[in-house]
C-alpha cells in the first residue's frame, strides 16, 4: 500500500493549473501550423498566426494564454492500492487556490449562481473521480473557459435518430455556436449513458490529443466525417470565415437504455487546455 | 493583405464612416473595459437618465476581464470576451455616443440596427490571443466599479491594438459574409 502526502497533491495540482494555462499543448500547436498551410482566408491565416505568436509569448513569459483561466475541472484517478488518510478533495482545492494565486491566473468563480460573489481563489474545483487498479494517482487539470462551455449542449434523442441524428446535432450546434467558442474548436461528443453521464462523456472526450482516434473503427470514421463536414461549414477562425473551424472531433460512447438515446456536445476553444501528472 | 488602418480615440462619426467590414485596424489611445456586470450597472443608470461614471462620447468599449498582472507587468493577458452577452445593454449606450466596441462573436439585430442609426463600429479582437494583445496595452487604471474585480471598468491606454472590423455602420457583417464565402457542400 503506497502513501501520498497532502502537500504532494497540493503542489502537483498547483503546478498543473499553471502549466495548463501557460503552455499550449504540442499537439494543438502542430495542428494550428498544419491548418495555416490549408487555410484559404487571409483573415483566417492572420488569426492563426496570432494564436501561434500568443502561445510563444505565454510559454516564454509564463503568463496565461487566455484571460479566461477557466473553471478548474479535475479528473482524479485513484489507484485502489493508494492510502489517503485525509480529504483528497480538500487537497485538490488547496492546490487550485495555490496555482491560481501564485500563477497570477484569473479568478472567475462566483460562490452562488444567483446571489454569489467572486470566491477570489477560483475554487471550488469540479472533481471527477474514478477508482482504478494500481498504486498510482493520476491527476488531470483541464481548465474550462466560459465561452466554449456556453456553446455546449445535451440532447435526449430517440433511438430512431441514430448516428445520423448525432451527426446532424453536432454540426448544427457548431454552426449555431459560430464565433462564440473561439474557433478553431475541438469538439467532444458523448453518445449513450444517461442525461448527466453523456455530458461527462463529451467532456472526457476532450482530454484526447489531436489525431487520437476512437479505438472502434466505426466511431473513428464518424469522427473523421464530422471533422470534414465541420470544416466545410465556412465558420473559420474566430467565426470570421475560413476553412479551419475545428482541429478535431472526439467521440466517447457508453451503453444506453433501450428507450433512450442521449447525445452531448462539449465544445473546447483552440487552447484545449489540459495537463496531467502521475504520482 | 492591405495595410492596416490606424485610428486614434476618441472616435468621430467621420472615423466610423471610413471603416468597412474586413478592414484591418490598429487602435491607439484610451479605451474602457466593461463586460456583463458593469454593463448592467451602466444600463440601469442610462434608462433612468442618470449620469454614468464614464463619458461615452466617442468612446470605445472593450468587452474584457483581464487576468491579474504579474509583478513588472502593466496588465495580465486581456483578450476579448463574447460581446453578445452585452447586446441587450448596448443600443441605449450607442444612443449616448458610444462609437466603438471591441469583442468577439456576432451581435444581435437590435445592436446592428442601432450601429447603423447612431454610426458606430464593432471590432473583432482574437479570442485567446490574450497575452499577445496585452503587449499593446501601455497603462491601466480602474475608473469605476472596483468591487467587480476582473469585471471593473478599466481605462486602458493602447498602442496599435490589432483588430478587424466585424460590423460597420452600413449594416455589413463579416461573420455572415465570411461563412458564406468559405462554405462548401
Amino acid at each position: 500500500m503506497s502513501e501520498v502526502s497532502y502537500n504532494t497533491i497540493v503542489d502537483t495540482v498547483a503546478r498543473l493549473c499553471m502549466e495548463a494555462n501557460y503552455f499550449l499543448g504540442a499537439d494543438i500547436e502542430n495542428a494550428l501550423k498544419g491548418a495555416l498551410k490549408k487555410e484559404e482566408s487571409e483573415t483566417g491565416k492572420d488569426i492563426i498566426n496570432q494564436l501561434l505568436k500568443n502561445a510563444e509569448i505565454a510559454r516564454n513569459e509564463k503568463i496565461p494564454i487566455c484571460q479566461d483561466c477557466g473553471f478548474a475541472v479535475v479528473f482524479l484517478e485513484l489507484g485502489s492500492e493508494v492510502c489517503v488518510k485525509w480529504n483528497i478533495f480538500d487537497a485538490i482545492n488547496a492546490g487550485v487556490k495555490k496555482g491560481y494565486t501564485e500563477g497570477y491566473l484569473r479568478k472567475s468563480i462566483l460562490s452562488d449562481p444567483i446571489k454569489g460573489k467572486n470566491t477570489e481563489d477560483n475554487t471550488p474545483a469540479i472533481i471527477h473521480t474514478n477508482i482504478v487498479p494500481g498504486d498510482k494517482i493520476k491527476i488531470t487539470v483541464a481548465p474550462k473557459g466560459g465561452g466554449s462551455e456556453n456553446m455546449s449542449a445535451v440532447k435526449m434523442m430517440t433511438p430512431a435518430d441514430g448516428i445520423e441524428g448525432v451527426k446532424k446535432f453536432v454540426i448544427e450546434r457548431v454552426i449555431q455556436a459560430s464565433s462564440n467558442p473561439c474557433p478553431p474548436i475541438v469538439v467532444g461528443v458523448g453518445i449513450g449513458g444517461t442525461f448527466e453521464y453523456v455530458a461527462f462523456l463529451a467532456k472526457k472526450a476532450l482530454l484526447r490529443d489531436i489525431g487520437e482516434r476512437n479505438p472502434d473503427p466505426f466511431y473513428a470514421d464518424v469522427e473523421r466525417e464530422l471533422l470534414e463536414k465541420i470544416n466545410k461549414t465556412g465558420v473559420g477562425p474566430m467565426g470570421l470565415g475560413g476553412r479551419t473551424t475545428a482541429l478535431d472531433v472526439f467521440i466517447e460512447v457508453y451503453p444506453r437504455h433501450i428507450a433512450s438515446f442521449p447525445a452531448a456536445v462539449n465544445i473546447n476553444c483552440h487552447a484545449a487546455r489540459h495537463k496531467t501528472a502521475i504520482i | 493583405m492591405a495595410e492596416p488602418i490606424k485610428i486614434k480615440t476618441p472616435l468621430t462619426e467621420e472615423d466610423v464612416l471610413k471603416l468597412k467590414i474586413g478592414d484591418s485596424v490598429l487602435i491607439t489611445g484610451k479605451i474602457c473595459t466593461a463586460r456583463d456586470a458593469a454593463h448592467k450597472r451602466l444600463y440601469d443608470l442610462a434608462i433612468q437618465g442618470k449620469a454614468l461614471p464614464i463619458d461615452l462620447k466617442g468612446q470605445i468599449v472593450y468587452y474584457a476581464g483581464p487576468a491579474p498582472a504579474k509583478p513588472g507587468y502593466v496588465i495580465g493577458p486581456a483578450g476579448p470576451t463574447t460581446a453578445g452577452r452585452c447586446d441587450v445593454y448596448t443600443p441605449i449606450l450607442l444612443s449616448l455616443g458610444l462609437k466603438g466596441m471591441i469583442g468577439k462573436g456576432v451581435r444581435s439585430k437590435d445592436v446592428r440596427d442601432a450601429m447603423q442609426k447612431y454610426k458606430a463600429v464593432y471590432f473583432a479582437a482574437t479570442g485567446g490571443a490574450a497575452a499577445l494583445i496585452s503587449k499593446n496595452i501601455k497603462s491601466v487604471k480602474v475608473v469605476a466599479y472596483e468591487d467587480l474585480g476582473p469585471e471593473a471598468i478599466r481605462e486602458l491606454e493602447v498602442e496599435n491594438l490589432p483588430v478587424i472590423v466585424a460590423n460597420d455602420a452600413y449594416g455589413g457583417d463579416l461573420y455572415e459574409e465570411g461563412m458564406k464565402k468559405y462554405r462548401r457542400e
